[in-house]
């Protein structure tokens, strides 16, 4: 295992700011979401932003309908989840592939680089594999600066191509979770 | 025992769905769940904007809020069985928040997982749907009495006044039609019965 990028204070906050500036450049209208302490900045910039509805939503299974409403009348959608929340999605995700929505599913990760409770490592382990399994393209992020392009180009591959794109945001980026009182 | 629920009358899916389709003269959208809730729906006469959800249980209500959300000038109809509501009551509590104001959800309530055999769901005993919607916070919602008042509480305009639930106590007999499978065309169709499908050169 290499050592981690080092992120400066600027740049961690940065990175939620370019993927809400690929959602209004894309023209993002519903983003639907499970809360995780990773995407807290980017819902809350979502929450603020007059051309999107935000909809906190009680499991990520809810957000695969969404997304497929939300294209079936002629929107697009994001979804923000952890990874555990890709296995609650998996019977769901057959909508999304069958139809050719074109959909970008953030995940934040859990259950890797430093994760300190295990529990959350069985999931984590195999998110990015099952999401390709559900006919997702998948691409990691583990540098602040990479955000934008990547979740950029994750974007216009959906929405222009009909396709179902994963983004994972590593636990290298976010930060090693810590226990919060 | 479930002794709070209204006397309600056991009704005929298929009787009220026509009576449903019939009533829709403002282009609505209606979203079929699985199974012979779709059935019924195309049996009452395919309109271009019905989507006919064939895949997974559940995904009815979701998948019309967000055509809801998108299109919210239009009426949008989820048609949902009760053991496919039962599988994701908790969209119920996200609609309720939401609170779209052209969403209308009916619920077809035969107590059983129909398709499969017939075993009893959770609403055969103890659990009462317009109950656990009003306590999500969908407070217009219903049990439906009988065929009349069914017609009557379908007399509006369905891009107004909700979220709305009616839930309708049917009886066992199978769905009438046999719904096409395709997803691709069905989703073609119903985004050009809504006119949201990309216009194009292969439209001429």
């Amino acid at each position: 295992m290499h050592s981690p990028t080092p992120i400066d204070a600027d740049r961690r906050t940065a990175w939620p700011d370019a993927i809400h500036a690929q959602f209004r450049r894309v023209g993002i209208r519903q983003v639907g979401y499970v809360p995780d302490a990773g995407h807290s900045r980017l819902i809350a910039l979502c929450q603020n932003d007059p051309n999107i509805i935000d909809v906190v939503l009680t499991t990520e299974e809810e957000g695969v309908g969404l997304v497929a409403g939300a294209a079936l009348g002629g929107q697009r959608a994001a979804l923000l989840m952890q990874s555990s929340g890709v296995g609650n999605c998996v019977n769901m995700f057959s909508l999304l592939r069958n139809c050719g929505f074109g959909c970008v599913v953030l995940v934040t990760m859990r259950g890797e680089f430093g994760e300190f409770n295990q529990w959350q490592v069985p999931m984590g382990a195999i998110t990015e594999d099952l999401l390709r399994l559900c006919g997702f393209l998948t691409y990691r992020v583990e540098r602040a600066e990479e955000v934008g392009e990547i979740v950029g180009a994750g974007c216009d591959m959906a929405f222009d191509g009909d396709l179902q794109i994963a983004v994972l945001l590593s636990q290298r980026l976010i930060g090693r979770k810590q226990w919060t009182r | 025992m479930s002794s709070k629920r209204p006397l309600t009358k056991t009704m005929s899916r298929t009787a009220l769905t026509r009576t449903l389709v019939q009533k829709l003269k403002r282009d609505e959208a209606v979203i079929g769940g699985i199974g012979n809730t779709n059935f019924d729906l195309f049996a009452a006469g395919h309109r271009p904007q019905n989507f006919y959800m064939l895949g997974s249980m559940g995904l009815a209500c979701p998948i019309a809020l967000g055509v809801a959300l998108a299109q919210p000038d239009r009426g949008v109809i989820a048609l949902e069985g009760d053991g496919s509501i039962l599988m994701g009551l908790g969209c119920l509590a996200t609609i309720a928040n939401l609170k779209p104001r052209n969403l209308t959800i009916i619920i077809w309530d035969n107590a059983l997982y129909q398709i499969t055999g017939k075993q009893p769901t959770a609403t055969s005993a103890a659990t009462d749907i317009v109950a656990v919607a009003r306590g999500v916070g969908i407070a217009t919602s219903e049990w439906v009495r009988d065929e009349a008042h069914f017609e009557k509480l379908i007399d509006r305009r369905f891009d107004e006044g909700g979220p709305a639930l009616l839930a309708v106590k049917i009886d066992d007999a199978p769905g009438q039609g046999q719904t096409p499978r395709d997803p691709a065309l069905i989703r073609n169709r119903f985004m050009k019965g809504l006119g949201a499908a990309r216009a194009g050169a292969l439209d001429a």
